[in-house]
Order: C-alpha cells, then sequence, then structure tokens
C-alpha cells in the first residue's frame, strides 16, 4: 500500500517510538514529551509504552482528560496485551460501558485500594486528583496539551516520571475567569500542562511522530504547513492509496460540483455569495447539511489501505464540524428535515468536542463564514486546524465569500506580554494559509 | 453578548433609553461604603494628585498634593488617605456574631458587618490595586521610614484589590460595572465605562434622549472625567500654573504663599471631582432602589467571612501579600475563582427572571408545560435497595443544549435536584424527559408537590454542582513540574493567608 512512498512511514514511526522507550528506560530521565500531529498513532505509542513498563515491571499509571479517552485507551491496551490486569478507576456517577465490562482483565472501581492487583491503573485526571499518599513509577498523561497545568500540579505528587503525549496543534484548555494576574508567570495555571512543564523543564527532550495515519496525502501537507509550520509531518500514503468515489451520478447543482472537487483532490471550498450574517446563517446551514445527505444519496465509496475493496460510506463515516453550539442544533435540524432518511444519525458537533475523533469525509462550517470581524475566538489556529484535521478521504469547507478581506480587515492585535512565548501558528497565518490553498478548489454556489 | 442583552441594546439606542435588564440586585450594597474617587497625574500613574472619600453624600472629604512630584507630600497623601480607609475598616469591626458549629467547622465569630468600597469605575478599581501594591512594602523603619498606617493600608487595598476579582463579592464594586449588570444602554461597553454616560443614558435629564445627555458629558468642561486619570486640557491649563505657583512660593520659603497655592489647587480639583461625586451618589440611588435578593445576603455573609479573616491575618501581624502567587497559589487562587463564578452564574440564574431568559436563549435553560408525570416511580439500586425516582415530562420549544444525565435545579423547587432522563426531540420541539433524585422523599413517604403537577409551566437550568476545594501541595512541596519549591523566600513576603 506504500509503495509509492519514498520513505516507510511504519518503520519512521518505529524509529521515534523506539527512541521514546529507549529513553524512558534511561535512568534519571524525568520526563519525556511526545507531540504527535492529528492521527500520527499516539494512542500506539502510549499502549506501547504501558506494556513495556508493566513488561519491566515498573508501577505505570495512565492519566487521560476524559472518561471517554480513559475507556478507549483500556480497551486498546486489554486488547494489545491480554496478559495485563488493568484498573479503570472512575468516579461513582460513571457508568462504564458494557464493551468494558466484557474485558476480562479489566477491573472497574471508585476506590484506588480496590484497585491492588493491577498493572496498570487508568483514570482521568479529575479522578486523579483526587487519589492520595500514593505514587507510582510513571504517568503516561494522554492528551497532555488539553489539560490545564493546575491539574499537573495535582497529580504531579503520584508519579515520580512522566511520559507526556498530545497534539500541539489543537485548542488550548480555556477557564470561566478572565484575570490578567498570572500572565507571564512560567506557572500560569490558565496554560496547558506542557507549556508549564517545559517553562520549568527546558531540558526535556521532546519527540515528534512524523507520520499522519489518518489524513491523506492531499490533506497532510497542507495541514503540516499551515499548522504545524516548524516541526511538520509526512502522510502515510501515497495520493493513489485512497479514493473516494460515488456510485450514483451527480446531477449538475453546485454541491453535486464540490462532493466531486472533494472527491477528485480531498479538499472543496462551497462558497456561498458573501453576506454578513447572524452566526446561525441559515442559507450555510442548509448547504452543510445538503452536503452531508448528497453524500448518503450518492452512496459514496471510500477505499483505502484498510478497505481496498471500498466501503460505501454510512452517516458514522461522515462529520460536521462547526465553531458554535448554536450553529450545531442548525445544521442538526436541517439533517432532520433532509431527503436522506440516515442523515440525521451524522454526528454535528464543535470544534471542541470534535478533538481526538476521525471520519471519512468531514463538512466543515468556517469559523470565519458571514461575519463582520474576525475575533480571537474565531482566529484561533487550534480551531480550524481541529475542523481541517479529522478527515480520511476528503474535507468540504462551507463559507461565504470574502474571508480572506475580513482576515485583512482584522490583523492579529493581541496584545503581547512579557514572558510569554509567541504562540505559533499564528491564527491569521494559519487561516490565510489554509484558504490559499482552498482557493484552488472554489466552486461558487449561487 | 448574549441574544436578550444585544436586543436590549438595540431597543435602548432606537428608543434613547437604557432598558432594564435586571428588576433585582445582586450585590450588597451596604448601608455606609466608603466611597473613594482618586485621581492620578496623567502619564504617572503611581502618583496620586488627589482623591475623594465619604460615606454619605454629604459627608465629603477631598485630600489633594499639591506638588504630586514631592515623595514628602505624596506619602502626606497617602498618610491621610490610610487614615481614612483604616478609619472606616475599624468601625466595621465592633459588633460580631457566633456561628455555632457545625459538622466539618468548629463554632467560630465573624464580624457583623464589612467594609464596602465603592468607586466610580473600573480603572479606579484597578488604581486601587496598584496603590496597594506600591505601599504594602514600605519599610517604617530604615533611612526612609513611613507612617506604619501606609504599609497597612497597602495591605488593605491589596485585599480589597483581590476579592473584588471574585465573582459575586461585594467589598470592592465600581458602579460602571454595577450599572451595566442592571442596565442595556444604547452605547458600547467600551463607552459604558464613562459613568456620566451610562447615567446620561439610564435617567437622561428632561427633554432629553440618553444618547443626547450621553453626548453631552464628553464636553471636560461640563462633565470631568471620573477619573483615575485627569482631563488633559485641565492639566495644561489649570493645575500645570498652579503647581507651578506653589514651587515659586515654596522655593520662595513663603508659608502664607504655598498655604493660597495650596488652597487653589485643591479649590480647582474638587470642581474636577464634584461632578463624579453627584454621579457617585445618583448611581448608588438607582442601585438602591433595586430589591436585593437573598443570594446577594449570603454572598454578603461570606464578604464577612474573608474579612473576618482578614482581620485577625493582620491583628497577628501578617505580612504584605506577596508580589506574585506561587504555583500552588496561584492554582488555588483560580480554583477559588471558579467556583464562585459557577455559584454565581447559578444562583442568579434562579433569582432573575431576566437570566433565566438568556440563558434559555442559549439553550442553557429552558421552560415548558408538564405533559405528563410518573409520581411514585421507583427503580432498585445495585445495593437492592427500592427507592423512589419520580419522573414527569417537560414540552419546551427552547433550544436545550444540555446532554442527557445533566443535573439540573429549578428556581420554584430549590433544594430539589433533577437529572435529564432522555431527550427526544419532534421537529422544533423537544420533550423533556426528568427524574427527580433529591428532594423526593422515599416510597414510603414521597414529599409532597416534589412532582409538579400536570399543566404546571416549569423551568430549569444546569446545577453547577458543587465541588470541594481542591488540594494543591503546599508551596514547599512544590513538584518538580511546576519548578520545584522556591529556592528563597524574601522575610518580607508572605503566603496568601488562607481563605
Amino acid at each position: 500500500m506504500t509503495a509509492g512512498c519514498r520513505y516507510d512511514p511504519a518503520s519512521e514511526t518505529d524509529q521515534v517510538i523506539a527512541a521514546v522507550l529507549a529513553g524512558m528506560s534511561k535512568p534519571g530521565q524525568r520526563g519525556i514529551i511526545v507531540d504527535s500531529p492529528p492521527g500520527a498513532g499516539k494512542t500506539t505509542l502510549v499502549v506501547r509504552a504501558a506494556t513495556e513498563l508493566a513488561a519491566s515491571g515498573e508501577s505505570c499509571i495512565i492519566v487521560a482528560q476524559t472518561n471517554n479517552q480513559v475507556d478507549d485507551l483500556t480497551t486498546r491496551l486489554a486488547r494489545q496485551d491480554q496478559g495485563l490486569h488493568l484498573g479503570r478507576l472512575s468516579a461513582t456517577d460513571y457508568i462504564p460501558p458494557a464493551g468494558l465490562l466484557a474485558l476480562p482483565a479489566v477491573t472497574v472501581a471508585t476506590r484506588i485500594d480496590d484497585l491492588g492487583s493491577a498493572h496498570v491503573i487508568l483514570a482521568t485526571a479529575a479522578k486523579w486528583a483526587t487519589v492520595k499518599d500514593r505514587s507510582w513509577g510513571w504517568a503516561i498523561i494522554d492528551e497532555a496539551y488539553q489539560m490545564r497545568s493546575d491539574m499537573l500540579l495535582l497529580i504531579a505528587a503520584r508519579f515520580d516520571r512522566a511520559l507526556l503525549v498530545g497534539d500541539p496543534g489543537q485548542l488550548d484548555p480555556f477557564s470561566i475567569i478572565e484575570t490578567p494576574r498570572w500572565i507571564g508567570l512560567p506557572y500560569d495555571p490558565m496554560q496547558n500542562a506542557v507549556t508549564v512543564l517545559q517553562a520549568h523543564n527546558p531540558d526535556l527532550p521532546v519527540h515528534r511522530l512524523p507520520v499522519s495515519w489518518r489524513l491523506p496525502a492531499s490533506a497532510a501537507p497542507v495541514v503540516s504547513s499551515a499548522f504545524y509550520p516548524f516541526s511538520g509531518f509526512r502522510p502515510a500514503t501515497t495520493p493513489g492509496d485512497r479514493h473516494l468515489e460515488f456510485a450514483a451520478a451527480g446531477i449538475r447543482s453546485s454541491a453535486d460540483a464540490a462532493l466531486d472537487v472533494a472527491a477528485r483532490s480531498g479538499w472543496a471550498l462551497h462558497e456561498l455569495p458573501a453576506r454578513h450574517t447572524t452566526r446561525t446563517d441559515g442559507e450555510a446551514a442548509d448547504a452543510a447539511a445538503s452536503l452531508a445527505a448528497r453524500l448518503l444519496t450518492r452512496r459514496a465509496v471510500g477505499t483505502c489501505e484498510r478497505h481496498p475493496a471500498g466501503r460505501p460510506l454510512g452517516p458514522q463515516n461522515i462529520a460536521i464540524g462547526v465553531a458554535h453550539r448554536d450553529q450545531a442544533d442548525q445544521i442538526r435540524q436541517a439533517l432532520a428535515n433532509s431527503p436522506a432518511p440516515t442523515a440525521e444519525m451524522i454526528r454535528v458537533d464543535t470544534a471542541n468536542r470534535l478533538q481526538g475523533a476521525e471520519f471519512d469525509v468531514t463538512i466543515v462550517l468556517h469559523p470565519l463564514s458571514g461575519r463582520s470581524d474576525a475575533t480571537a475566538f474565531h482566529l484561533e489556529a487550534g480551531r480550524l486546524c481541529v475542523l481541517a484535521s479529522r478527515h480520511r478521504h476528503a474535507c468540504i469547507i462551507v463559507a461565504r465569500a470574502g474571508i480572506a478581506d475580513i482576515l485583512d480587515a482584522h490583523p492579529s492585535d493581541e496584545p503581547i506580554h512579557l514572558g510569554v512565548r509567541a504562540k505559533f501558528p499564528d491564527g491569521w497565518e494559519a487561516n490565510h494559509a489554509l484558504l490559499a490553498h482552498l482557493s484552488n478548489h472554489r466552486i461558487p454556489a449561487p | 453578548m448574549t441574544l436578550l442583552t444585544s436586543l436590549a441594546r438595540l431597543e435602548a439606542a432606537a428608543s434613547g433609553r437604557a432598558r432594564p435588564l435586571s428588576q433585582v440586585r445582586h450585590r450588597r450594597l451596604a448601608g455606609q461604603p466608603l466611597v473613594i474617587i482618586p485621581l492620578t497625574l496623567a502619564g504617572d500613574p503611581d502618583t496620586p494628585v488627589a482623591a475623594m472619600t465619604g460615606t454619605s453624600r454629604a459627608d465629603q472629604h477631598l485630600l489633594a498634593v499639591p506638588q504630586p512630584r514631592d515623595r514628602d507630600l505624596r506619602l502626606g497623601f497617602l498618610t491621610g488617605l490610610a487614615q481614612i480607609v483604616l478609619g472606616y475598616i475599624a468601625s466595621r469591626q465592633h459588633a460580631t456574631e457566633v456561628l455555632p458549629a457545625t459538622r466539618n467547622h468548629e463554632e467560630r465569630r465573624r464580624y457583623a458587618d464589612a467594609p464596602q468600597i465603592l468607586v466610580p469605575n473600573r480603572a479606579a478599581r484597578d488604581y486601587l490595586g496598584l496603590l496597594g501594591r506600591s505601599t504594602r512594602f514600605q519599610r517604617t523603619d530604615g533611612p526612609f521610614p513611613v507612617d506604619p498606617a501606609v504599609p497597612a493600608l497597602g495591605k488593605w487595598l491589596t485585599f480589597f484589590a483581590d476579592s473584588a476579582d471574585q465573582p459575586g463579592s461585594a467589598l470592592l464594586a465600581d458602579l460602571t460595572s454595577l450599572l451595566a449588570e442592571h442596565w442595556a444602554s444604547g452605547q458600547s461597553p467600551l463607552e459604558d465605562a464613562s459613568l456620566a454616560a451610562q447615567l446620561a443614558w439610564i435617567d437622561p435629564p428632561p427633554g432629553m434622549t440618553g444618547l443626547q445627555a450621553a453626548l453631552a458629558t464628553e464636553d471636560p468642561l461640563r462633565c470631568p472625567p471620573a477619573g483615575p486619570a485627569t482631563d488633559p486640557g485641565f492639566d495644561q491649563a489649570i493645575l500645570e500654573p498652579l503647581v507651578r505657583n506653589y514651587d515659586r512660593a515654596a522655593q520662595a520659603g513663603s508659608q502664607a504663599g504655598t498655604d493660597r497655592a495650596a488652597a487653589e489647587i485643591t479649590s480647582a480639583l474638587r470642581g474636577q471631582l464634584e461632578p463624579t461625586w453627584n454621579a457617585v451618589g445618583d448611581a448608588m440611588s438607582l442601585l438602591r432602589a433595586l430589591p436585593e435578593t437573598a443570594g446577594a445576603a449570603r454572598r454578603w455573609a461570606t464578604d464577612r467571612d474573608s474579612f473576618t479573616r482578614f482581620s485577625s491575618y493582620i491583628g497577628d501581624g501578617g505580612l504584605p501579600q506577596p508580589r506574585r502567587d506561587h504555583a500552588a497559589t496561584a492554582a488555588a487562587r483560580l480554583d477559588r475563582l471558579e467556583r464562585a463564578q459557577a455559584a454565581y452564574d447559578a444562583e442568579r440564574a434562579l433569582e432573575d427572571p431576566f437570566i433565566l431568559a438568556e440563558l434559555r436563549t442559549a439553550g442553557e435553560a429552558f421552560a415548558g408545560e408538564v405533559v405528563s408525570a410518573q409520581p411514585s416511580r421507583t427503580t432498585t439500586t445495585t445495593a437492592g435497595r427500592t427507592i423512589l425516582r419520580p419522573r414527569f415530562t417537560v414540552r419546551t420549544d427552547d433550544p436545550v443544549r444540555i446532554e442527557p444525565g445533566r443535573v439540573l435545579i429549578c428556581p420554584t423547587r430549590p433544594g430539589q435536584r433533577i437529572r435529564i432522563a432522555d431527550l427526544p426531540r419532534t421537529g422544533t420541539d423537544a420533550e423533556v424527559v426528568l427524574e427527580v433524585i433529591q428532594g423526593m422523599g422515599t416510597p414510603a413517604k414521597p414529599k409532597p408537590g416534589a412532582v409538579p403537577p400536570l399543566g404546571e409551566l416549569v423551568s430549569y437550568t444546569i446545577d453547577p454542582g458543587y465541588w470541594a476545594q481542591r488540594d494543591f501541595p503546599p508551596v514547599d512541596q512544590t513538584p518538580w513540574t511546576h519548578g520545584g519549591p522556591p529556592v528563597r523566600q524574601r522575610a518580607d513576603q508572605a503566603e496568601e493567608p488562607q481563605s
């Protein structure tokens, strides 16, 4: 499948993983950071590291940010190493999914003392913060860039050494409190855990997973140069490895034209006429919903290294990404009224909630579509990066015309603070970079 | 800005008069607050020029510095301000009340009253914090000793400024923010930072629209700015020549001359401050006319607790607050602020129909009619106990954006907790299936009225939940991830007092 690559993605990834594991076995190494671009096999790394630690008799805990992430890791780890006894520590009101309970080597408990015999214990950071008076040799912290540094402070006494894994290009954690009080302090509690850890331990080694297994050859270079300008990554597949086709031919509509362009090139910009709209732009919502419905009614078939014979895409393989929750509601409403009967099952969510998820085709309502200004929220590089990096085949962006003009009229004017490192990539520039690429795949809608 | 606030602003702009955003007041206004209107030298924020203080409209006191660049005069000003503030604080430290012991707390005393400082705008609030920072480390010994009241003032002003960050606290409040919580003007939030302009929209003089009245306040001759920065025209045309007169008299060694020049300066500054003084009085009258909520009294009790704690900290010879938070104190403070914010938002939503309406437009609350109910439904726990779990269904056309499983609270049945059991949608309507999980009684003894009767209009919003204060490590056990324990700690800086 990767015959056309000039490099071997599997061995490149293995080299990095081997370097990480070698670093972990070196005594005196307090922490290791692994940056992982979208779909680069972060979970594989976490599972490998945990099994190796368990095999060498090291005590180890795994910290993730949400219950879903913990369940996911638990399942993967249980499948990988059947001999491993896993402990799933949870809050009292957590209801474990049936799939997890069916795994024989997993014990679910709400108290750490009930998990005495487990080789590896997994829990959310919030749950680990309630554990007292115990400590383990290693902690593997997953999605570390989504964790706030005050959480790291709460759990830091639970481990001697830590492996932090995460995607630096995604959205930063946030707080409901706005205060300039800690800006510029190295331990600013509003910052993410990795930034604070690095500020105090500048010598910690940083590894980068070099290959995205998710993003197709059409998307990896675009996302890499727009959102990971200094680290970069490559696709695991070549342009010939993945195909998107339609079993039913299109009609001469702009929506079908956009689908055809997306199938051919991996990207499409479905551009509505320029107009200033409210956040809930009815026409844009309808356009996003009807694009998704057309994907179903035209019976899109995806061929890739996992499904070499081709697989018809169902609603579970498609997602629509937006910036705001009311926009998601509006599109769900439009999907419910759509002619495609299964369209209602398509996931519509905000960038925050789509973090970590993977689909075959995504439809994205551009955060700046229809706006008359560009605020820091809408310019945040992480938001656009999440939206533009969830797909295995194609990404179709729905936007009102004139976003380049909005960007030019609103250059970044965020204050610059002493002691705060400039954040890259700059959201304004990343927006322009993606837009420049999309301009080659533009389908104007009437 | 949310939908209803935007609408209210548009309506205010169209009608020429501010629109009320709330019919209740969520913050305590003390019977005798200490009003402070500070003025500072333009371009030199650490150089105060004057402050008008007082606890009622008639009790007005002006402190002025005839030559702001003279350190001794400046110290004299700060000592004067310290006496006023410390005297005011001491007057709130007389009566105490005894709180009986509870499961988690021993019996304790707290002051029956607390000080409240009111300033005209947010900039003045920040300025008091700045004054606190610049005075709390001043030394009362060594080559340039200051009056002990000055560092004491610094510690107290820092305490007030820190409390003002706490959502819902009323120990230090600025009137433009208080007014903006209750009225939507027809101007931008930036323009709302001017107290006079905001008042012009809320209560324009007869025959004028809010816009006309607000435009009139932009003339610094008729309406000097509320500070802390002074009007540059006043600085150049009036203050600067008067200060030069003072300098000349001082150089000539003429006591009568300096007294005369100082009196002229004081009188000029009074002219600048008096319009704001009156505006502050007007704003307070407007706010006093609104009925105070029960939550405001509860939060004032929290304020009295922290006042009591800080008083005893100072009484025990407490050191000035550190220049910067440590890693653990910063995290603990953020935790405290976030818990206070969540509690404040939820309490206001329950007490204020306007805020509940805002939340409904955002999908974080909903209201509707009860269409079916199973008041005696029971379930069995994993331990095998039968418990009462009544369910009822509410039909609503609100855009509900709350996931099933979330716990809800409602204004009419306080103390009750509800969980969304199911949320099927039919077009724009939703039928929310709700399960009472707290406050419903037992199967043998159901609580009457726990389940609303059919046809009742009910409203619910998200319960922020109570989460316990988190245990951050002590500063001397700061972990390696956050730089380890601080290497050397200066003797003149203290930890933040526990609160």
